[in-house]
């Protein structure tokens, strides 16, 4: 049978495997995006790998809710990059300089 | 090593590649494709542990909608990839020291043996996950699932309202309190001239 820690280990390397990628791919926000997908994914596996193991449905539910609010972020972060790309032709983070941040 | 051990490390091993290809591939449309595969095979992984309806929600929903909306984007915009790769081999190093300290330090928490948890018994196959989660998710999570909706409700009028362009020519539409409060001196114009001569 499979341990706990094996789930929890898979779960940490997709979540370090997207940080990197955050960082290689700093200009192009669909890759960012899409880093972010991986991340919220790594989160749902130690959440229901705990679930199974504690035989608590809690953690089912809350995996539920993520899914829910990643499809919405998902959905307005892609509506925002289309806006973007619309107004400025480019969606390279380095040119989005407008408010000097 | 039992079947469930064999099937468990091949998807963590696709996971895992599949993973990296999503973060290194150059063209977006082959790194939405791999972050499915990602997708697909978490789902197997929470098959596993027994979560069966969010394994089939993740499909479902990620594969089906999320993803699909991703591959619809990256297809709209017509992308030049060049300058967004600038800087990748510079950040290279950078990115892997700190995914490594990362994985690291989650690793070294994770080896105590606070999480040498007992392996739960298999749930019996009568037993519907579906069924189990449904009864805490309208009784006890009713609020946060309500609110959940509420989310939706507004992601979908944030994602229309930003990308909806309007067409000022073509619209055509009825303006009502105009035309009732119209009357026959506003269309009818009468002009006084001089009769003119038949040519």
């Amino acid at each position: 049978m499979i341990p706990l820690s094996h789930f929890l280990i898979l779960g940490a390397l997709l979540f370090s495997i997207s940080i990197a990628g955050i960082f290689l791919n700093r200009k192009n926000i669909i890759i960012l995006l899409m880093c972010i997908e991986l991340m919220l994914l790594a989160v749902n596996i130690n959440f229901i790998a705990f679930s199974h193991y504690l035989g608590d449905m809690a953690g089912q539910v809350f995996v539920f809710f993520i899914l829910t609010v990643a499809a919405a972020e998902a959905a307005i972060g892609l509506a925002i990059l289309v806006v973007v790309f619309r107004n400025r032709r480019t969606i390279n983070v380095q040119e989005l300089d407008q408010m000097k941040g | 090593m039992t079947f469930e051990q064999f099937i468990f490390y091949i998807f963590a091993t696709v996971t895992i590649v599949s993973a990296i290809a999503v973060v290194t591939v150059r063209n977006p449309v082959y790194a939405a494709l791999f972050l499915i595969l990602t997708f697909f095979t978490s789902a197997a992984t929470w098959i596993l542990l027994e979560a069966e309806f969010l394994g089939i929600v993740l499909v479902l929903v990620y594969v089906g909608a999320v993803m699909v909306l991703f591959l619809f984007v990256i297809m709209m915009l017509d992308i030049n990839i060049d300058p967004l790769r600038e800087g990748f081999i510079r950040y290279l190093p950078m990115g892997i020291l700190v995914a490594i300290v990362v994985a690291a330090e989650i690793v070294i928490v994770l080896g105590s043996d606070t999480f040498n948890m007992a392996i739960p018994d298999p749930v019996p196959l009568s037993d519907s996950n579906t069924k189990a989660l449904g009864e805490v998710l309208y009784t006890e999570y009713v609020y946060p699932f309500e609110l959940a909706a509420v989310i939706l409700v507004v992601a979908i009028i944030a994602a229309i309202s930003l990308t909806m362009r309007k067409r000022q020519d073509a619209t055509k539409h009825q303006n009502i309190s105009e035309q009732i409060r119209v009357n026959s001196a506003d269309r009818l114009r009468v002009l006084k001239m001089k009769a003119e001569e038949k040519q």
